[in-house]
């Protein structure tokens, strides 16, 4: 069996690449993949553990994570979709019309 | 936890490793070998069938966004069906309860992006001028 | 398995919103869209129900669906800020819905869903359950924030919120992972001694990713860049409930955390004792130097989230924290009252389009709507901390709070912050009583009875807890308490 610390390695890993494009990406879809990416590497935490513990209540979780991401990712496919209508562009640095 | 356990995984290395090597050397030895002539008809995506009209690459319809977006949300939240049925016979008729409540919720959103018109896609799109 | 009567009982707000929220859903597109007053009609009756079904959890209290969620005179105390907030908000944004010619089913569906978002995080023992309600109150707010779909500004607000609101959520995620596996459960309560130093390293660290994911949510320096540009954007009465209820509901569970895992409170203690600071400072600086009057009062909001950071870093200080629980408390129901109110009269003063929310557009409002500039005047000191206003008793209970714990710096600072804080809250006041009004006339609009009650219930509550405040922070103490 593969060790568990190896898992969490790559969970690690995955999250930190998801927060560096997180503040690195200039592309909406790219920063909302970034997050996407962050939660599928909680994901993967989880059920590391829940495995690792014998516990199910990690998978749960898991369950529960994917469903809100799912609707985070509706909510927010919508709002950038409005955001592409009105200004034609999908660039954050352009999107700046709230700083003086 | 030590190469022990990894050593039950060599196989899988070892399949993969051939697996990798062959298609890597098929690909290499049509290239040397085999010759090229082409053509217009042959760059086509499809040799045969349907004239191809227009680029792949177009922008498409927001249509199709908002019924993915539908779609991913429904698709989703069926997974709590998968648990609930694994134990369904355990949870007897509260179960049974709590699951058609569940879908109640769900089919109130249905029944909202329903007479919304979400669901239409002959819609016009409807953009209201407001005085901004 | 029977039908968990007590149980329902003890979640008896949630399921008024719940159903409520759905039965204007349905309605909504019934309903033509001319006589859609009725839906905040029936929103604003159903967030009073769930304010009065508050009566049930507090009839039965203990835990619920074995151990998911609890009632205690804590949650209760959290429940009465959200809905009442809720209540305030959907009265006090009917006019404005009609004004800006906005959906109003949608709008109070969705303040209704957040709501018991907020109140699920409130009771929250599980952290799947906190889980749960931070997205729910979340989600909807993302969309509450960019509701005016048409205005651009609206729109960037609510990507902003958006993006840096899952970011956050990712963080408070991985560190219930690491919560999970140290401990092997993801219940608060039932935390079992740790058994080795690896496991209490991995507690640690998820405790530090859930903190940076919950400064997120609350707006606390480091992590409140997003707050004034989203505060801004989003519509005034939006704006209202957002530094409000969700900032309520995540102090409170909060504070459940830090009174449960007491465990890792030296850690604890600096990065709030650490974040408290900044907040204050870089809340009342920026503040300082703002035009608009609303991207000021977000500024005000995350030095007010410094201040209850301060009563949260007290009870994380010492062993008997109830001092600094009840503060904290005490605070978030005043400082609820007086924000809802200023941005309620921001959305009305602002006229069609919100276009005049500068402070030198509030120039002379004092002669043209003498009401609301008193009510504004009454809310910005408040804020400031003034006398016989609820704010200033805020204060002192914070203030008192960190000098019993011996947190003499902190609680200086906290008095220097007020004196920073007072000239941007009297310039406003000042505005509007003593300079002439600008050359184009500003119309001066009716303010509906809807908003004038709103503003009647915040301004007396204002000044009656400020007079009278032995009730409620007898409760809050109360709740202090019952927490341990």
């Amino acid at each position: 069996m593969v060790p568990i610390s190896y898992y969490l390695a790559l969970s690690a890993v995955l999250f930190g690449l998801g927060v560096v494009a997180f503040i690195f990406k200039r592309n909406i879809i790219t920063i909302f993949m970034a997050i996407e990416l962050m939660l599928n590497a909680v994901n993967l935490a989880f059920v590391a553990f829940s495995r690792a513990l014998g516990q199910l209540q990690g998978q749960v979780f898991v369950f529960f994570v994917i469903v809100v991401a799912a609707a985070e990712a509706a909510v927010g496919l919508a709002i950038i979709i409005v955001i592409a209508r009105n200004r034609g562009t999908l660039n954050v640095e352009r999107v700046d019309s709230l700083k003086h | 936890m030590t190469g022990n356990d990894l050593q039950s995984y060599a196989p899988l290395l070892l399949h993969l490793t051939l697996a990798m090597a062959l298609s890597g050397v098929l690909v290499l030895l049509s290239s040397l070998v085999g010759w090229r002539r082409p053509s217009t008809t042959k760059s086509q995506p499809y040799e045969c069938g349907i004239t191809p009209t227009g680029d792949a690459r177009e922008p498409f319809s927001v249509k199709f966004y908002l019924v993915a977006m539908v779609f991913i949300l429904f698709d989703v939240e069926a997974i709590f069906l998968y648990p609930w049925a694994y134990i369904f016979r355990e949870l007897r008729w509260f179960g049974f309860v709590e699951m058609i409540l569940y879908i109640g919720i769900l089919l109130v959103g249905y029944f909202y992006l329903w007479k919304k018109g979400a669901l239409d896609w002959n819609r016009p799109a409807v953009r209201r001028d407001r005085a901004s | 398995m029977s039908l968990p009567l007590q149980d329902l009982c003890r979640v008896a707000p949630e399921i008024v919103l719940c159903a409520f929220a759905m039965l204007v859903m349905l309605l909504a597109p019934i309903v033509p869209r001319a006589r859609h007053g009725i839906l905040s009609t029936i929103s604003v009756l159903g967030a009073g129900i769930a304010l009065a079904a508050t009566r049930f959890p507090a009839m039965y209290p203990g835990a619920a669906y074995s151990g998911l969620f609890r009632a205690d005179a804590f949650s209760l105390f959290v429940h009465w800020i959200v809905c009442g907030a809720a209540f305030l908000v959907i009265l006090g944004s009917t006019s404005y819905l009609q004004r800006e010619d906005l959906d109003a089913g949608e709008f109070c569906a969705l303040i209704l869903l957040a709501t018991a978002g907020m109140g699920i995080m409130a009771g929250a023992q599980e952290l799947l359950t906190a889980f749960i309600g931070l997205e729910m109150s979340s989600i909807a707010s993302y969309i509450l924030a960019s509701y005016k779909r048409d205005a651009p500004r609206s729109n960037e607000a609510g990507m902003k919120y958006f993006l840096l609101g899952s970011f956050a959520t990712a963080f408070f995620l991985y560190g219930i992972a690491l919560f999970f596996g140290a401990s092997g459960s993801t219940r608060l309560d039932m935390m079992t001694p740790l058994a080795n130093d690896s496991a209490r390293t991995l507690l640690k660290m998820g405790l530090g990713f859930i903190f940076v994911g919950l400064a997120f949510k609350v707006a606390a320096a480091p992590f409140h860049l997003w707050a004034p540009d989203v505060y801004e954007g989003a519509p005034a009465p939006v704006t209202a409930l957002l530094s409000t209820g969700p900032k309520a509901a995540t102090f409170a569970l909060a504070l459940r955390i830090l009174a449960d895992v007491g465990a890792a409170s030296p850690l604890w203690f600096w990065a709030l004792w650490v974040a408290a600071v900044l907040s204050m400072f870089a809340g009342n600086l920026a503040a300082l130097v703002q035009t608009s009057l609303k991207r000021m009062l977000a500024y005000s909001s995350v030095a007010h989230a410094g201040y209850i950071l301060v009563a949260l870093a007290t009870a994380a200080a010492t062993d008997h924290a109830e001092a600094g629980i009840a503060a904290a408390l005490f605070y978030l129901v005043g400082y609820a009252l007086v924000q809802l109110g200023a941005f309620l009269i921001v959305a009305q003063l602002g006229g069609p389009g919100e276009r005049h929310v500068e402070i030198e557009d509030f120039a002379g409002v004092a002669r043209r709507q003498p009401a609301m500039a008193a009510c504004l005047s009454l809310f910005l000191l408040s804020l400031l901390g003034l006398p016989v206003t609820v704010g200033f008793l805020g204060k002192f209970y914070v203030f008192n709070a960190a000098l019993e714990s011996n947190l003499i710096w902190l609680a200086i600072l906290l008095g220097l912050n007020s004196v920073i804080a007072a000239y941007y809250y009297l310039r406003v006041i000042v505005a509007m009583y003593m300079l002439r009004e600008p050359e184009q006339e500003i119309a001066a609009e009716p303010v509906p009875w809807t908003l004038s009650l709103v503003l009647w219930i915040a301004s007396m509550g204002t000044v009656y807890i400020g007079l009278f405040p032995a009730r409620v922070i007898g409760f809050a103490a109360k709740a202090a308490l019952n927490m341990r």
